[in-house]
């Protein structure tokens, strides 16, 4: 008997994934070859991150994806002292939220980031990053 | 047109580890709502029980509920919104009442939050927000109240001393509240000294103070159509107004970062069904789950203007002798925050108050209260207007 193959590939984001299968398993695949992506709609032209297999505003389920690219604007962030079970080994760590104009990304700052440095309005990047339990996700950088 | 009025309120204290199952902790709650109503079972035509899941092992408790509670064979459900799941079932049941179902209905709220860890406690509740895109980078409840915080600091010079003058006052009342967990004094040196407890950092900015305390409890809150609520009550406290909204989950779908679009939105919509403007509140009750909530809740409710939600409390205004006494029964700051009997227990005080029946913690012949309650970081809100 064959097995059917289920391809679970978002267990592999962030420290821990609580979704396993969707259809955005391809984001895992782009970050597996450094780029963070978003979705945009074919039909509307409207765009989404984090990324969605379905649009809302046209109700059709065409996405082709871009890449996360360029400066964000640091709209607020936070260093958490403690954290929920399964991220103790992280701590402590920021997270924060960043501004591209048509879409905004909710990620981490770069632990090479020294919390007293951040300031809201600053730019920021996001880039890919290998986690050190070999789990894959982004964080946010200096341009 | 027929009005839906509170007839019965009752909560049980609010505790850290109770003696008992969920069956029982709502028992408590319960047993006072009905002592209040002074109604017998038979009178309650259906039950709604509130809760955030997960916290507890029962699937679906409103069965095992309703039939502790005496509540068989009327039909029974569940209903959530996280933390403002009361307020939620208040707004189904008011439908209930005015759709001509039934004429009495008892929302019951309740959590049992300390059958887990506060680390499980915090990962449940991060899990409250977009779990496949956010909580990997593992978020939790005071970590995203703190980016509100961190952005009000930056956009209108928002201090962690204005901060901690509304635990300071939630503290004041929860001395006085015997339902209440924490029952003890806070300071604004306590803030400032980093050997105090309350000055230790949980998310920046937001310290230990700025948080409301995990507990147990139970509440519920009996409602009932206008002739029957005249019938059975000899002062019962009507809806005059119910506001509900929803937010994006994701952080990155949130235009405001200074205020939550839900308690705007919920509120607007509970004047205009009252009728009436902020200016005519006299006590209300706000989910203050973090002091910054509680500093954003004065501006989205229309108690302060954008940005001088600080100067509220830095005047005192929202203390018991002032223009808008806000939490005077510590809030979930000291009372604490048992999630789905919350909303439920706000209620609770503004009907006391609204009654005269609020004791120490009386504010002058109230006409008018507010509920805020809001579900998770600003996700679900509720807003509720009760008259007498």
């Amino acid at each position: 008997m064959v097995k059917k193959e289920v391809d679970d590939r978002f267990k592999r984001f962030g420290t821990v994934s609580f979704t396993g299968i969707t259809k955005t398993n391809d984001f895992i695949s782009y970050l597996e070859k450094g780029k963070v992506m978003g979705t945009r709609c074919k039909e509307c032209g409207a765009i989404y991150f984090p990324p969605r297999s379905d649009c809302s505003t046209c109700l059709q389920s065409s996405m082709e994806w871009f890449e996360v690219s360029g400066k964000g604007r640091l709209l607020s962030f936070s260093e958490l002292k403690y954290g929920p079970v399964g991220f103790e080994e992280d701590l402590p760590y920021t997270i924060a939220l960043l501004d591209y104009g048509e879409y905004k990304v909710f990620g981490r700052v770069s632990k090479d980031m020294p919390y007293e440095d951040l300031n809201v309005g600053m730019e920021l990047r996001t880039e890919f990053t290998t986690l050190p339990n070999g789990q894959l996700s982004y964080v946010f950088k200096r341009p | 047109m027929e009005r839906v009025g509170i007839i019965g309120v009752g909560q049980s204290k609010f505790v850290r580890g109770y003696a008992g199952s969920i069956r029982e902790l709502a028992f408590e709650g319960f047993r006072e709502a009905m002592e209040d109503a002074k109604i017998q079972t038979k009178d309650i035509g259906a039950s709604i029980i509130a809760s955030a899941p997960e916290y507890d092992k029962q699937r679906s408790p409103a069965g095992v509920i309703a039939e502790y509670l005496g509540l068989v064979p009327q039909p029974t459900f569940y209903i959530e919104s996280i933390c403002s799941s009361s307020s939620m079932a208040l707004r189904v049941a008011y439908s209930m009442i005015k759709a001509g179902l039934h004429d009495v209905v008892a929302i019951v709220g309740f959590q049992k939050m300390s059958e887990i860890s506060s680390g499980e406690s915090q990962e449940r509740m991060g899990r409250g927000a977009d779990i496949q895109w956010e909580s990997p980078f593992g978020t939790m409840m005071p970590a995203y109240y703190a980016m509100y915080a961190r952005a009000h600091m930056a956009k209108y010079g928002t201090t962690g001393e204005d901060l901690a003058q509304i635990r300071v006052k939630a503290a004041t009342y929860g001395q006085i509240n015997e339902k209440a967990v924490y029952r003890k004094p806070v300071t604004l040196e306590m803030f400032a000294d980093p050997d105090s407890t309350m000055s230790a950092t949980v998310a920046k900015p937001l310290r230990v103070g700025d948080c409301c305390a995990n507990a147990d409890g139970s509440s519920c809150i009996i409602v009932a159509s206008e002739d029957k609520a005249k019938a059975l009550c000899d002062k019962p406290v009507w809806i005059l107004g119910l506001g509900a909204a929803s937010d994006t989950v994701n952080m990155a779908g949130r235009d405001l970062l200074t205020g939550l679009t839900v308690a705007i939105e919920a509120g607007k919509q509970a004047y205009t069904m009252a009728g009436i403007t902020p200016k005519d509140i006299d006590v209300a009750e706000v989910h203050d789950c973090f002091t910054i909530a509680e500093l954003m809740a004065y501006e989205n409710l229309g108690f302060a203007e954008p940005g001088e939600g600080r100067d509220l409390i830095g005047s005192k205004e929202t203390y018991k002798e002032g223009s808008i006494p806000v939490n005077v029964d510590g809030g979930l700051l000291s009372k604490g925050h048992p999630i789905g009997a919350t909303g439920g227990s706000q209620i609770r005080t503004i009907v006391l108050q609204l009654r005269g029946e609020a004791g120490e913690m009386q504010v002058r012949d109230p006409e008018i209260g507010l509920v805020h309650n809001i579900g998770g970081v600003g996700l679900y809100g509720n807003v509720t207007i009760l008259g007498r």
